[in-house]
């Protein structure tokens, strides 16, 4: 991490004069905020130097806190709210060492930062990777503290006493000795003069009186009452509708289309051709969908026309065999599998998946010859912003990001794709128009989770434990397309994570990767490369225990030797979950428990699963327990909220998720044929969190990722079958 | 033309009868709290009343309203029931994206008037045909049960 508390500088808003670009958009975008103290500081952090970006060393300022003269405080910062709740953990984190009141501290969505920042703010305006309150953890905190230490010293010298004798409580500084109380509004503008300090000591976590106490959603009063706005929400003046559809086939154009019938629809105003899609603008969402569904369209269908799953599954398999770039490399893993006597291996396979977020792909685009507007929700504003610029040929600085609530990210808001599409079919009118694509849509031209083709083996001992460990991943490369510095002599850091920081001792590892690229768009999921990576370890791990016909549990613990925290999760989640004591017989087939240990993102997870399959080889998840030790605990109800959610997600996909291809097109279409959980089908999930004092790790993803191969352990255990390529319920009803 | 009552409101509307009561809510009227999911009465996030059952918005004509009163999730909270079941999501803590939840509560909402404590079978029976991705269902049972005035099973 590099933070530089030493550079943070406070300033007045109404005089400032730096001059940089970016905050010069804050200024704009707080201009309403009036006279008060404002403090600059980095969230840089986590997001950038994960994923090995570096960024630069001086002092960037991408996040804002101002007070005002009537206490309220604002904060902006580049992450944006999903559903994971980081607009309220993050207002929590400032909270407590500013001592406020956490309702009191509002958040803005950012404006999209310059071109003056580089990679380092690339990193920075990323949501995503779990890493929102691991990056802003102690930069938050210290930014708070550091406003706080400011009005103490305005009120201090107001009273001509010591700073020391003051101490700041509820939104106002008190004069110990006295009892005397300046409330922060009556100290901001005094407070934007002075220096910021330079030192600054926070809170023992024991004095905390916000962060780990459960905080109610600041965003939840707006999303029960329809007043929340989401980016499909915009309301733009003399705005139209345009609803789209691309070439059914990935790489093909568009030859021609006749409108004469779309023509008749009311509400009909225009077709708009892209060289690989056809957009209808209409006076609103119904006539845009008739209008389109009455067109006749012909497609230059190109060379992708005839590859089917069977054929992209034949060309992985054989890029397979190539050597992969070594990921890991610890002993002499590949040369002590040759040569072993006893050995175990296998074939692993994850199938293509949709996001499928609730709210369907939009964005609405205004372009003018001096600017461009977009009205969007994403993960990626500045991304958004330099495609735009690009296909627009406006400076960056015109283009202006509006961004929004989202319905949902799970990875699909990471990609501009249809920011780009929209744009270039507002480029064609001249007025506001919002693109909303049909869940069809949606589905069919989703950036999808890669296909993996993973082959693992091992030698093992007498004793039944891995001497050596082969991964051999195959697969598509995310990184190499979203941020190629991250690639390091052909390692694609994402598809190996989870593979190369294995949890159990084992002397020789070997983790190799081979790029393969299918001929469509592949994209980060919910849980990105461990959602792949646990769930063969997990699994290939439980096959060596069957194997030694040893206690998945009890096999695992013994080859935890220098994991400590690890196998404290997978103890109490045995615990909590009565592992010892076997599960009674279901009314009719077979029921069973599996289990699986994760370390990913900064958290440890273990869980246990318990199923039933019943004769017709229908699986039913009847419930989870999940033990996580996230570090320091910032919101606990939020960390309950997402691996509830997050143990469903991978439970789907588990059980039903797949994408499927005929003739170079996606055969699912709706939530008919890509099924989602429901009420009904949803299993008890029992969540445990450990006391830790450590640092943050993130919780958005790694609930599903531990998930998918505890299931599939249970299917295992109840029926002795090994699921071996997702989803199950097509394991179990093929032969 | 075609008039709509949505919340109490009159609304005429240069639509055509077969313009689904969901479009020309978010993009005629201008009531974006219902949502777009599906398209195809898969999703339960376009759930509206239509003299108080509920419908699925995305495949329900205007000329189906003809005469009769719309309720949305902006009016829904005008009811003494309504205002409690938004309070009971927002007590238990069920919203994360959010995007669903204008459905789930006018499903919630729907089944609370029809039957003041139901059964967990009943919950799944009335919900199952709403979903959410970010898969609240143990919070929206739970906050039915609040709203039922059932206390909820406290969680481990």
């Amino acid at each position: 991490m590099h933070m530089q508390p030493e550079n943070q500088t406070a300033s007045n808003t109404a005089d400032n004069a730096r001059g940089d670009v970016s905050r010069r958009d804050f200024l704009k975008l707080s201009s309403g905020l009036g006279i008060g103290l404002m403090l600059e500081f980095s969230l840089l952090g986590t997001a950038c130097s994960k994923l090995g970006l570096g960024g630069k060393q001086e002092f960037t300022p991408n996040a804002f806190i101002h007070i005002d003269q009537d206490g309220v405080v604002t904060i902006v910062a580049h992450k944006v709210e999903m559903g994971q709740g980081t607009y309220t953990s993050m207002p929590m984190l400032i909270a407590e060492e500013l001592e406020v009141d956490v309702s009191k501290v509002k958040l803005q969505h950012a404006p999209p930062d310059d071109k003056a920042y580089g990679d380092a703010l690339l990193g920075a305006q990323i949501t995503g990777g779990s890493t929102s309150v691991r990056g802003a953890w102690k930069p938050l905190r210290e930014a708070g503290a550091r406003a706080r230490m400011m009005l103490i010293q305005v009120a201090a010298d107001e009273w001509k006493v010591r700073p020391e004798t003051c101490y700041a409580e509820n939104g106002e500084v008190v004069h110990q000795p006295t009892g005397r109380r300046l409330p922060y509004g009556n100290l901001v503008e005094k407070a934007s003069r002075l220096p910021a300090p330079a030192a600054v000591t926070l809170k023992d976590p024991k004095d905390f009186k916000i962060i780990g106490k459960p905080v109610h959603r600041l965003d939840a009063p707006s999303k029960v009452n329809g007043t929340a706005e989401f980016g499909i929400d915009v309301k733009v003046p003399d705005m139209k509708i345009a609803t789209v559809s691309a070439s059914p086939v990935f790489g093909g154009k568009l030859k021609s289309v006749d409108d004469s019938e779309a023509k008749k629809i009311q509400g009909f105003q225009q077709v708009i051709k892209l060289e690989n899609a056809v957009a209808v603008v209409a006076d609103h969402m119904w006539a845009a969908k008739q209008s389109l569904a009455a067109l006749k369209i012909t497609w230059d269908e190109g060379e992708n026309a005839g590859f089917s799953s069977a054929s992209l599954r034949e060309d992985i398999a054989k890029a397979s065999q190539a050597k992969g770039a070594v990921a890991k490399n610890v002993g002499n893993a590949p040369s002590v599998i040759a040569s072993a006597d006893k050995k175990l291996e296998a074939v692993y396979e994850l199938p293509f998946l949709a996001h499928a977020t609730m709210e369907p792909i939009n964005c609405t685009v205004h372009v003018q010859d001096d600017g461009c507007d977009i009205w969007v929700g994403t993960q990626v504003p500045v991304v958004a912003q330099m495609v735009a610029a690009q296909l627009t040929g406006l400076a960056q600085d015109k283009v202006r990001i509006h961004n929004h609530l989202l319905g949902g990210g799970f990875g699909r808001r990471l990609e501009v794709d249809s920011v780009a599409q929209a744009v270039l079919i507002a480029k064609q009118v001249n007025f506001p128009v919002k693109v909303v694509w049909t869940r069809e849509e949606d589905i069919q031209h989703d950036m999808y989770r890669p296909y993996y083709y993973d082959h693992i083996s091992a030698a093992i001992d007498e004793h039944g434990n891995p001497q050596a460990w082969h991964h051999h991943i195959t697969g598509s490369s995310i990184m190499a397309r979203f941020f190629p510095a991250a690639v390091k002599d052909g390692v694609d850091p994402d598809a190996v994570e989870g593979a190369v920081d294995l949890q159990y001792a084992v002397p020789n590892v070997y983790v190799d990767y081979v790029r393969h690229e299918p001929p469509l768009p592949t994209a980060f999921w919910r849980g990105v490369g461990p959602t792949h990576n646990i769930f063969v370890v997990e699994s290939f791990i439980d096959e060596l225990a069957a194997n030694a016909g040893k206690d998945p549990v009890e096999y695992r613990l013994a080859l935890m030797k220098t994991a400590p925290r690890a196998k404290a999760v997978l103890q109490l989640a045995a615990e909590k979950a009565n592992w010892s004591t076997p599960l009674a017989a279901p009314a009719k087939g077979k029921a069973g428990r599996g289990v699986s240990v994760l370390f990913a993102f900064g958290s440890y997870i273990a869980q246990v699963v318990e199923v039933e399959v019943d004769p017709d080889q229908q699986v039913r998840v009847k419930k989870v327990v999940c033990v996580v030790d996230c570090g320091y605990a910032v919101n606990p109800d939020t960390i309950r909220a997402q691996m509830e959610g997050g143990i469903m997600f991978g439970i789907t996909g588990a059980l039903w998720g797949e994408i499927n291809f005929d003739q170079g097109r996606v055969q699912e279409s709706n939530f008919h044929n890509y099924r989602m959980m429901r009420m009904n089908e949803a299993p008890v999930v029992e969540v445990h969190l450990v006391p830790s004092q450590e640092s943050p790790g993130g919780i958005g993803e790694p609930g599903t990722s531990a998930v998918m191969p505890a299931v599939a352990n249970a299917v295992f255990a109840a029926t002795g079958k090994r699921v071996r390529k997702l989803p199950i319920a097509t394991a179990l009803t093929t032969v | 033309m075609i008039t709509l009552n949505v919340n109490g409101d009159q609304h005429d509307l240069d639509v055509t009868d077969d313009t689904p009561i969901l479009w020309a809510l978010r993009d005629v009227v201008g009531l974006t709290g219902t949502k777009f999911g599906c398209g195809m009465s898969l999703c339960g996030a376009c759930t509206v009343h239509l003299d108080g059952k509920p419908i699925r918005s995305c495949v329900t004509p205007v000329s189906a309203a003809n005469g009769k009163e719309i309720t949305t999730i902006e009016g829904i909270g005008a009811s003494e029931l309504g205002k409690r079941v938004q309070d009971a999501w927002i007590e238990q803590e069920v919203v994360q994206c959010g995007y669903c939840q204008s459905g789930q509560i006018m499903s919630a909402v729907a089944l609370l008037k029809e039957n003041a404590t139901p059964s967990d079978q009943d919950i799944d029976n009335a919900m199952s045909g709403n979903i959410c991705r970010c898969a609240t269902y143990a919070r929206i049972r739970s906050a039915i049960k609040h709203a039922a005035g059932q206390p909820a099973a406290k969680e481990a």
